[in-house]
């Protein structure tokens, strides 16, 4: 699935967020709203819209705000919200009203530096950028969605501007179930819980990883020196607030050797969290790199996610397992097993073609191509 | 530019680490078991203890992460975490604050009952002589609710406390309207022989939604052996009487207790197979008590302790093939202290709490309007021993009631974490102090616990728990599981793998 493309900006000099239109739409509805063109027409009527995304070169400026010589425009559908970057190009689909897995994606930047990271950090300053356009998306969003993630990075960073979202979702859209990706350690200053409290979203839950039941192997895992002591410790603010918390263990071969511990360790000090999410590596990002200290094969792991996840489910805590195919998983883990391979990532294999439980499966990453458990098969019921 | 990765070793800490609190017991000739402060508890081979004390674990030992995970040891990069560690330790004991919940209204002491174990019915006195009065159910309550706690549980007892119905009456209507004013929620129970049940009765009850609790020894023969009442027929009539107040309120808002005699000792099976029969789905094993005529009718500790044991091991056995077989019932002693070793939670059952929960957690208002620490220490007032009266609702204040002497010894000699041979027992953050117990039966309220009654029961009972606990056995988890949770066996199968 595309969610961006490149052309060339003309006519403006600042990113520019706008909902797509693919034809004409009456003048009054032009305002933020940007028309997908796959060439000039001689009368075209421009007046009024926020921007034109033009599939042919143009050469003179129109007076509005023009996206030229785009490489793709066919991915791009009415409502579609897009940003459009005139510096490098892009064109980036920042939100798709059909996808039950939208995001707002709030820094590059993270504080920690996991070794399997999906989505590696950049350290670049864009959060004053970026916080700009995730509250004009925010504008536009309409209807309400049923979910919203908002992810990066590290989202904490943001600091007060993460407050101005969130208390714009809350104000916007209350009913609009928001999920806060975060490694949770800034929730350790009690201020910044505080503050974070305060905003009173009535529909928020934060997912926050952990690796291990002490600190020298989580900091590992993380590549940041304090970071369990200050994760644990954010997760203890948050619980005062009674803020709904998920716990997202990456299984890899690190993990897995404390992966009964770290079910003890939740059951007997984080008591208070939501539920408890167990997720297969994503094959990207940094994960490729340390791949010889990661690489373990999910059917190798089974016994010790089974037992980790009776300790949980007997105490009474929720437990998913995400990414991980049903035909690696042991049968009696099937019931955890929860679709969430987002739908811009999932795939399945030609094997899969003759599996009777394709349709219960959440299927592959996309570019999950490198290393594959040799328990893939197509199952057969009975 | 991706950032370079450090290696494993720059996140490893020195292994210089320090002890926090904890205690140990040798299991068998293999294994010991170390306990925590906030009960966290781990098997290890024996031996570990001293090893841990002499430092010879390093930080890349296999262990040496699971003592710190588990606050056995800390080092120098667990600091932040010991915040964690008082937080756990603060709901250990969350059943201190609110101060008392469990408020006993003894109404009367009339009863028609003359059973063994009590020494507090009188069947021929003249009526009122021995009933709570107007002011005295007035104060109670007044102090009752002078408790801080939100949630408040008015208990009525005995003698037979449907004989004085009207005081019921009263002080229910005086109390809800109290606990409304305040904002408190008030749970009521009324611990009856269920022999003076009327419709007028249970129309009351299911209006003020009061839950009734009633006494059933076991099978007629023991029921009836352990309650005399003219006519013989205790049994019949409670069996009658639960009947109609399970048609009348719901099955959930009558209970039953058994109380355990002499002869109870010899049939756990049958006592068990009774509350089957009578359809209930938990049991309380309760030790015998040594109160009373019990305790007059001379009290050979070691011997009854040892035969309490085996008749709670054999029942306890009896109760999980009972689970095994689809029936689902709970032992409710088993299930107390399941939960205080299994989860965090802290638990307010009086008798196995430290702080002791005499007065801290249950007051008893007795028909004069005398004051008591909990119910056993009414009954040892009976007997004209009146070391547990804490004053008079009538002319003493709460505060004076917490700050008399006898109070202040209750809490002096029930706390456990500083009585002798208490303070270093791996069990203690499972157990209680029991100053009231150890007072009726060794003349002392610190005690003796070598020759404790309730030391040698609570050592056994625990060490039994901790090796089915250890036996690996994945039905009897997923059955304490569930007794700790409050999920039946259905409803934990389908949440576990299966």
């Amino acid at each position: 699935m595309r969610l961006h493309t490149t052309g060339i900006g003309l006519g403006f000099s600042g990113p520019i967020v706008a909902r797509v239109a693919t034809a004409p739409v009456p003048i009054d509805q032009r305002k933020d709203t940007a028309l997908l063109l796959s060439f000039l027409g001689s009368a075209q009527d421009l007046h009024g819209y926020s921007a034109i995304v033009v599939r042919d070169k143009v050469d003179a400026p129109l007076g509005i705000p023009t996206m030229h010589s785009v490489q793709h425009i066919d991915h791009l559908a009415s409502g579609h919200i897009i940003a459009l970057e005139p510096l490098n190009g892009f064109i980036r689909t920042v939100y798709r009203p059909e996808s039950k897995h939208n995001t707002l994606f709030a820094t590059e930047r993270c504080n920690s530096n996991c070794l399997m990271c999906s989505q590696p950090p950049i350290d670049k300053d864009d959060i004053a950028a970026l916080t700009e356009r995730n509250l004009k998306l925010i504008d536009l969003i309409s209807p309400d969605p049923e979910y919203l993630c908002i992810t990066g990075g590290e989202p904490t960073l943001l600091g007060d501007n993460l407050l101005a979202i969130l208390s714009k979702l809350r104000d916007k859209m209350p009913s609009t179930y928001v999920h806060i990706l975060t490694n949770g350690r800034r929730f350790a200053w009690p201020d910044f819980s505080h503050k974070f409290a305060e905003i009173n979203h009535p529909n928020l839950s934060v997912g926050v990883p952990l690796y291990a039941d002490y600190p020298s192997l989580h900091d590992y895992v993380v590549q940041a020196r304090s970071a369990f002591d200050q994760t644990v410790l954010g997760l203890h603010q948050l619980a005062r607030y009674g803020i709904q918390i998920e716990i997202r263990v990456v299984l890899h071969a690190l993990t897995i050797p404390r992966l009964i511990h770290l079910a003890e360790y939740i059951c007997r000090n984080l008591t208070f969290v939501d539920h408890v999410a167990f997720m297969g590596m994503e094959h990207i990002g940094h994960a490729p790199r340390n791949m010889s200290e990661l690489w373990i094969d999910p059917v190798d792991y089974q016994p010790n996610l089974e037992t980790a996840i009776t300790i949980l489910t007997r105490f009474g805590i929720e437990t998913r397992i995400y990414n991980l195919q049903l035909c690696v998983l042991k049968p009696s883990l099937w019931k955890y097993s929860k679709q969430a391979i987002s739908d811009w990532k999932n795939a399945y294999r030609p094997v899969c073609s003759d599996c009777e439980v394709q349709g219960r499966c959440g299927g592959f990453f996309q570019w999950a191509t490198e290393r594959q458990s040799r328990g893939v098969h197509p199952i057969k019921l009975n | 530019m991706p950032r370079p990765f450090a290696p494993q070793s720059a996140f490893v800490g020195s292994s210089d680490y320090q002890l926090l609190p904890f205690r140990f017991h040798r299991l068998d000739q293999q294994t010991e078991i170390l306990v925590n402060e906030c009960g966290e508890f781990l098997f290890v081979p024996e031996g570990t203890a001293r090893k841990i004390i002499q430092k010879e674990f390093p930080a890349n030992s296999e262990l040496y992460p699971t003592l710190k995970a588990k606050h056995f040891i800390y080092d120098e990069s667990s600091s932040p975490l010991l915040d964690v560690l008082a937080a756990k330790y603060r709901t250990k004991f969350g059943f201190i604050y609110g101060s008392t919940k469990l408020h006993i209204f003894v109404v009367t002491l009339r009863c028609d009952h003359s059973c063994h174990y009590c020494q507090v019915s009188r069947q021929t006195l003249n009526q009122g002589q021995f009933d709570m009065s107007r002011d005295v159910a007035t104060a109670a309550v007044d102090m009752m609710l002078q408790c801080p706690s939100k949630h408040i549980t008015l208990e009525f007892q005995g003698g037979e406390p449907l004989l004085a119905f009207d005081t019921i009456k009263y002080i229910v209507s005086i109390a809800k309207d109290g606990a409304a004013r305040l904002g408190k929620e008030l749970d009521i129970v009324i611990t009856s022989n269920l022999a003076f049940l009327t419709d007028d009765i249970l129309n009351y009850c299911k209006a003020h939604e009061i839950k009734l609790s009633t006494s059933l020894d076991g099978p007629e023969f023991i029921h009836n052996s352990n309650r005399p009442r003219p006519g013989g027929d205790s049994y019949k009539v409670t069996i009658e009487g639960i009947n109609r107040a399970r048609r009348a309120l719901g099955s959930s808002r009558v209970a039953a207790l058994m109380t355990t005699t002499q002869l109870s000792l010899q049939h756990p099976i049958e006592i068990i197979d009774e509350y089957v029969r009578q359809s209930f789905h938990t049991i309380f094993l309760r030790p015998i008590s040594p109160y009373g005529f019990a305790l007059r009718s001379q009290h050979k500790t070691g011997y009854e302790t040892d035969a309490f044991f085996e008749f709670y091991k054999a029942g306890l056995d009896h109760i999980l093939e009972l689970n095994r077989r689809g029936y689902n019932l709970v032992e409710i002693y088993t299930q107390i202290l399941l939960r205080k070793i299994l989860t965090p939670e802290g638990t307010g059952y009086v008798d196995l709490q430290s702080p002791s929960g005499a007065g801290l957690n249950v007051l008893v208002y007795n028909y004069d309007g005398s004051a008591y620490a909990t119910d056993e220490a009414r009954m040892l007032a009976e007997m004209k021993d009146y070391t547990f009266k804490l004053g008079r609702v009538l002319t003493n204040s709460r505060a004076d009631i917490f700050t008399s002497p006898a109070f202040v010894a209750l809490l002096q000699q029930g706390c456990n974490q500083s009585l002798p041979g208490c303070s270093d027992c791996a069990f203690q953050s499972y157990c209680g102090a029991d100053p009231v117990y150890h007072h009726a039966t060794q003349g002392d309220m610190t005690g003796h616990r070598p020759t404790s009654g309730f030391c040698r029961r609570n050592m056994k009972v625990m060490e039994h728990l901790f090796s089915l606990l250890r036996s690996g056995d994945s039905f009897i988890q997923d059955v304490f599981w569930g007794w700790v949770t409050d999920r039946n066996l259905a409803e934990m199968r389908a949440s576990i793998p299966q």
